[in-house]
């Protein structure tokens, strides 16, 4: 048995208190626990922040003006996505949900073909070799369980690379979440779960999703770590994301990471209207929590970030944007063919059949 | 060559594939020590230890999220589902996960995973043992579906579906599994996935089957043949994709035909096999194709199953009233 924590009395969310390293005023609260960075990284992690923050922005009106497809805003869980997707490596797999278009970019998708994904192309599923990533998951919770795999299958090549998943608090209720941090814990695969707790899965508080104080908690079913920390705490983050990496490289198994945050903007851009089911004044409440505030701050106060750096780093994200939705456009039309050609390695009677009829039609259009 | 049940040239098919491929990975629910509940997987563990041959904890969702997940690690797993009953667990990640990975990831990523699970009445099984779900299946693209009827089919459709670079789910009827013995090379060897086979010519009526229908509609054929009457019996052995050429090429044959299949009347593969009919043959048929089905019921409670189950006389009937329409 471990020990108890001070005061402990008898419930089992009291093992889960929230880790928070930045308070909102920018300031340490908890040095102990700060992880080491350089100031380049630092720099880095606001940049890729701030830069994902303004390609939120650029997203929705692009979606409004009909130049993108499905697109999950994402405004608000910078800290939780981004600063996470920095604790991995270069070879580390990531299993995302659709809403977490960010950390693949970050892991290495090319920002075009995250633009093609949106508009619905086979392309934009088509990574690169390099790129450790699955498409995003639209079944929540079915990433969950592919993780597991990918770790054990990790674990077994004897490879020093973990996988890392993103879901939502509405998936800690499927039946595949608890799956897959059930298997993962009985392999001890070195795998990540993020949870990110937003508060809402559509228009349903977690209140409703489970009596549970705690996401972090439901880790204990799975008998693995279970860690919840403050999400828009990009130091917090980083620092929780890194530590359960190193945990589960040296062999100790996977951890749930429970994120608390928030998005500001609507749960997609296919007509949500956010306004049925939270106030204003939750959402100004989180605002004063908003990650690039208190990181602003932050590096500020230790002199390595100005106005200017903010301003190149939106600039620079409006640029790669446009460029990108050009690359994304320029992209030849799918055919039925493409399509067919997809779908066996090799095309059985009947798929050689459509593509002949397929193909013949298209030759006309030409 | 040995003398072998189904289920023996099932665990020869296992054997020689873990062999032969080291990445080559058996799991499931008591696959392991236990050699699995049919005594499928006997041996294999000791043969190839826990890396390659493990139990899962009970979870279908999970062991088929844990094969995509393996097969993204180049592994080759082979996942079992105790009983195919048990398979709307696991739905999601077998037809929405597995089956789409090629597709929608432009080709960049593929799942060789085969599926086996045991199937079919006849052998009085608790509820959801024996249910014939193959037609789900059959209609998910990205999928292939293979059944068959004998331990040489079994062990070189199992060998072609290991070795296939996408996913395959593999069906055992479970009365077939130690019902008779039959000749099956040691070697490996494979049988194309998606090639029917003529189990016996005949010239007057073909008949369309698979599975344990296969002997079931033999035997009928015998006797049918007594009064006269030679029927062409055709083993789909695979019922995604269809095998349209064979079915076809004998229907050119015969003008007339009779699909046969334990499932349901409105489940299994019989209404899209005379549809490929009506689409190829039309005008070489002389009667409307007959169709020998289980009735729209759920799967019967155990002590039923002798009136519900598709049998030889219901065989002989459907033919006959085809061969006088």
């Amino acid at each position: 048995m471990r020990d108890l924590p001070v005061n402990y009395s008898g419930k089992i969310e009291d093992f889960f208190p929230t880790l928070r390293i930045l308070n909102v005023q920018g300031h340490v609260v908890d040095n102990q626990r700060k992880p080491e960075m350089t100031n380049d990284q630092l720099r880095e992690l606001m940049r890729r922040m701030v830069y994902t923050r303004i390609w939120d922005q650029r997203a929705l009106s692009l979606n409004r003006q009909g130049r993108l497809g499905f697109y999950a805003p994402v405004a608000g869980q910078e800290a939780s996505m981004v600063a996470s997707q920095f604790a991995m490596d270069k070879g580390d797999w990531l299993l995302p949900s659709y809403r977490d278009i960010p950390q693949l970019v970050w892991h290495g998708l090319p920002l075009y073909k995250a633009f093609l994904y949106s508009k619905g192309h086979f392309e934009g599923g088509q990574y690169p070799k390099e790129l450790n990533a699955v498409m995003p998951q639209i079944i929540i919770g079915a990433q969950a369980t592919q993780t597991a795999g990918i770790a054990l299958g990790l674990k077994k090549r004897g490879k020093s690379q973990i996988a890392f998943c993103y879901f939502g608090d509405g998936a800690t209720s499927q039946g595949d979440v608890y799956e897959a941090m059930n298997f993962a814990g009985v392999y001890k695969a070195p795998a990540v779960f993020i949870c990110q707790n937003n508060r809402f899965a559509i228009s349903v508080p977690v209140e409703k999703q489970t009596a549970a104080e705690t996401l972090a908690q439901k880790a204990v079913a799975a008998g693995i770590r279970g860690i919840q920390v403050d999400g828009m705490d990009p130091l917090a983050v980083y620092a929780a994301a890194k530590e359960a990496r190193e945990h589960a490289i040296a062999g100790k198994g996977p951890t749930l990471i429970e994120t608390l945050t928030y998005r500001y903007g609507p749960h997609t851009m296919a007509g949500d209207d956010p306004t049925r089911y939270r106030t204003d004044e939750l959402t100004n409440e989180w605002e004063k929590q908003d990650p690039l505030v208190r990181f602003r701050l932050y590096l500020e106060q230790q002199g390595i970030w100005s106005r200017e750096d903010e301003e190149q780093t939106s600039e620079q994200a409006k640029k790669d944007v446009a460029k990108a939705l050009k690359q994304a456009d320029g992209v030849p039309k799918q055919k039925v063919t493409d399509l067919l050609g997809n779908m066996y390695e090799k095309p059985t009677q009947a798929i050689k059949e459509q593509i002949e009829q397929y193909s013949a039609r298209e030759g006309d259009q030409r | 060559m040995t003398q072998m049940t189904m289920i023996q040239a099932i665990t020869d098919a296992m054997r020689t594939e873990l062999r032969n491929d080291e990445n080559v990975l058996v799991f499931g629910e008591d696959v392991a020590k236990n050699g699995g509940v049919f005594r499928a997987t006997e041996g294999l563990y000791d043969e190839f230890g826990e890396e390659r041959v493990f139990d899962t904890p009970l979870a279908e969702s999970g062991i088929g999220g844990l094969a995509l997940g393996l097969a993204l690690q180049n592994y080759r797993p082979i996942m079992e589902i105790q009983f195919f009953g048990f398979v709307f667990e696991a739905m999601d990640s077998v037809a929405s996960q597995l089956a789409r990975l090629r597709y929608r990831s432009g080709g960049m990523y593929h799942a060789p995973v085969t599926v086996r699970s045991p199937f079919g009445g006849g052998v009085k099984t608790p509820e959801l043992h024996a249910d014939n779900l193959e037609g789900l299946f059959a209609q998910c693209p990205g999928l292939k579906v293979v059944i068959p009827s004998n331990p040489y089919d079994a062990k070189g459709l199992l060998i072609s579906a290991i070795r296939d670079n996408d996913p395959v789910i593999f069906l055992e009827h479970m009365k077939l599994y130690r019902s008779f013995r039959e000749e099956v090379p040691e070697d490996a060897y494979t049988i194309e996935i998606g090639k029917a086979k003529i189990v016996r010519e005949g010239k007057d009526i073909s008949i369309i089957t698979y599975g344990a229908m296969v002997r079931t509609a033999f035997k009928a054929a015998e006797q049918l043949s007594k009064e006269g009457i030679e029927c062409e019996l055709i083993d789909l052995r695979t019922i995604s994709p269809l095998d349209t050429e064979t079915i076809t090429n004998s229907i050119k044959k015969t003008n007339r035909a009779v699909v046969v299949q334990e499932a349901q009347k409105q489940a299994g593969i019989g209404a899209q096999v005379i549809a490929e009919i009506n689409d190829r043959a039309l005008l070489h048929l002389d009667a409307p194709v007959g169709r020998v089905t289980a009735p729209d019921s759920v799967f019967p409670f155990a002590a039923a199953e002798d009136v519900w189950l598709p049998n030889e006389k219901d065989i002989i009937d459907k033919v006959k009233e085809t061969i006088t329409f």
